[in-house]
């Protein structure tokens, strides 16, 4: 290790470490991806723990939607729960009133949060920084009240129950065989590859251009508006999709008081202490803020005061997230670049490769 | 009529313990530019306060007198041990905003813990202190009136301490710019701890004001308050003292008024709608100047 990644002392751990994952990541993809695989088997997989399990997953898949926003484009929301509500009364309703099956009731709920995002987006035109987060903020308020006073579609209070499961190929997805939990696992992981694609993308490079400096990005000819309208899209985008998944995994019934104020500070939560602007920092945060209230069960009421503690503590001492670390690993080109310089004989000047040839 | 003279009432009555919330907000937003979510439970903590020294018998104006000092050094702390490291380390805005957020968790499940009170709602006094007003068919509460009375003379007292002391003058010339006026020999953070008090002591007052008139207290009983009266003072004008009443006064009205016609589901959003419309209409508020763009 020490030859082939240099020592830890001249390159810094996280240099060391990064590499050393880098290298081995197919390694590591497969192992963790057969853990996962397998983890509705596990013995201590009781129903409640598999519950947890997947509101860790579902909760990272909302981090990444937020992170979008806030760690790429650099426009904070407090009122994701909104989209969140509104993607899980859409899936729910088009289900239960409309007859639809899941899946084109999953596409619709994303679709329309979608749509609602691109009308929040909007007032960015207007407001910035700190207006834009109570904007966000009202809105979810107004979700709030239309969920509960629209009665005549949505049930008011009372919410919605008997949300027929998914079906796929004829089997039932249900939280007993798992299906709850890979369909979940596998709508994050999509997600995840998704969010990084457009990190690396046009519309990825614009957003974090955005979030660094907003007039210099201007100057370099990006269209600021436009992008940061895209950013809240793709942002909702998946946000609905994640609640359209939560009323398959809240046991067929959703009511409006689980799209609060709170659940969208547990959103900005799982993304400010997982690190901003990362996906894996998304999975961590999720895990952190879920299995926390577990862990310290014994601490009784004292666990939530402690959560307060550990969010203040974070922010005076790693205020960029437990897992928001700047990335060592050379920034890869894409192909076509890459063979460009090669052809015209350029290829030292490849990131990553002028050191090892 | 009669129900809509009531409603009004009720809003004027409301809107103006709102203000003194507001007031805080206003007043932090104006000096930091942060939205100071830990506000709505620093008023919970007051409301307690004054539940608490009322059991031990003390009195009630004593006992809302030590929960104003208490409540004014509880924000004063807040200011001095989350966010002060955080100004002299030049932190990320959103880091100072998750910190509010994380102090509000801890007062608010602090004060519901078993054995300090517990999570269930209290009895708070009656502040029915004299007999209700009756003007042909409409009954004013006289917790109403205190409420009403009380909240106006403290901010004439406040919009004075602001205008016209030299603390004041400090006060202003940090919120128009904290560089210069630190240049000029005022002392920042000390301006800072002062402005977090008189917001930690008016929330308490507006605390111990709206629980005696519902007569009941609970552990979150701040976050849907602060919310709405942190939206009142966007709508006035963040930074101001006068939009903070007129928008607390415009937020209750329209909220009494919604619970009356449209629904009491109605009643807390209605706060969220205003503010919506006015930030898409006029994003400073009715009396905001231009130029506020720093985040």
């Amino acid at each position: 290790m020490e030859k082939r990644f240099g020592s830890v002392k001249e390159n810094g751990l996280l240099y060391v470490f990064e590499h050393f994952v880098d290298a081995w990541k197919w390694v590591f993809a497969v192992v963790i991806g057969a853990v996962l695989l397998y983890t509705p088997k596990f013995s201590f997989m009781t129903p409640a723990n598999m519950r947890i399990v997947i509101m860790i997953i579902l909760y990272a898949m909302l981090g990444m939607g937020l992170n979008v926003l806030i760690g790429y484009t650099g426009q904070v929301s407090l009122g994701h729960a909104g989209f969140y509500g509104i993607g899980a009364y859409v899936c729910a309703l088009s289900m239960t009133k409309l007859g639809w099956s899941f899946w084109p009731a999953l596409v619709a709920a994303g679709v329309f949060a979608a749509l609602i995002g691109l009308l929040l987006g909007l007032p960015t035109l207007r407001l910035s920084g700190t207006y834009l987060s109570i904007v966000t903020l009202g809105f979810c308020e107004i979700v709030q009240m239309i969920l509960k006073q629209w009665e005549s579609v949505t049930n008011g209070n009372y919410g919605i129950r008997n949300i027929p499961k998914p079906v796929l190929f004829g089997m039932k997805l249900d939280m007993k065989n798992g299906g709850v939990f890979y369909l979940t696992l596998a709508l994050c992981v999509l997600t995840g590859i998704a969010c990084l694609a457009i990190r690396n993308s046009k519309a990825g490079r614009a957003f974090m251009a955005i979030r660094d400096d907003e007039l210099a990005a201007t100057m370099m000819g990006i269209r600021t508006a436009r992008y940061k309208i895209l950013a809240f899209v793709i942002s909702a985008f998946i946000t609905g999709l994640g609640g359209g998944l939560y009323c398959v995994i809240a046991n067929s019934y959703i009511e409006p008081t689980s799209f609060v104020f709170n659940t969208s500070i547990l959103i900005l939560s799982v993304v400010i202490v997982g690190g901003l602007g990362t996906v894996r920092g998304m999975v961590f945060g999720s895990a952190l803020l879920w299995l926390f209230p577990q862990v310290f069960r014994f601490l009784n009421e004292w666990r939530f005061v402690i959560y307060g503690v550990l969010l203040v503590l974070m922010m005076q001492f790693r205020p960029q997230g437990a897992l928001g670390w700047q990335s060592t690993l050379p920034y890869k080109l894409s192909r076509p670049t890459r063979r460009l310089l090669v052809e015209r004989g350029l290829g030292a000047y490849i990131p990553g490769r002028g050191k090892e040839a | 009529m009669q129900t809509l003279l009531g409603a009004i009432i009720n809003g004027l009555a409301l809107g103006m313990a709102y203000a003194l919330i507001a007031v805080g907000y206003s007043m932090v937003f104006g000096v930091l530019r942060l939205i100071n979510f830990s506000h709505g439970s620093v008023y919970a903590f007051g409301a307690y306060m004054v539940y608490f020294f009322v059991s031990l018998k003390v009195g009630l104006f004593p006992a809302i007198l030590i929960a104003i000092v208490l409540s004014g050094l509880l924000a004063l702390t807040i200011d001095k041990v989350a966010l002060e490291p955080l100004r002299r380390k030049k932190s990320i805005p959103i880091a100072t905003l998750i910190t509010t957020i994380g102090m509000s968790f801890i007062i608010q499940n602090t004060l519901s813990i078993d054995y300090i009170f517990g999570s269930e709602k209290h009895g708070f006094p009656s502040l029915n202190l004299f007999a209700p007003i009756v003007i042909g068919n409409i009954t004013i509460q006289s917790s109403q009136i205190i409420m009403l009375v009380v909240a106006v003379v403290l901010l004439l007292i406040l919009t004075f301490v602001v205008q016209k002391t030299k603390i004041g003058l400090a006060m202003r010339a940090v919120q128009q710019n904290t560089k210069a006026a630190n240049m000029v020999g005022v002392n920042v953070n000390f301006v800072i701890s002062f402005t977090f008090f008189i917001g930690g002591a008016c929330a308490a007052i507006a605390g111990a004001l709206i629980a005696g008139y519902y007569g009941i207290i609970s552990p979150s009983m701040g976050s849907t308050i602060g919310l709405k009266a942190f939206s009142a003072a966007v709508v006035g004008g963040i930074g101001m003292l006068h939009g903070a009443v007129v928008g607390g006064l415009v937020v209750g009205v329209a909220e009494c008024l919604a619970a009356q016609y449209l629904g009491s589901n109605v009643r807390d959003p209605m706060a969220f709608v205003i503010l919506i419309l006015i930030l898409i209409i006029k994003p400073t508020g009715f009396f905001g100047k231009k130029g506020i763009t720093k985040v």
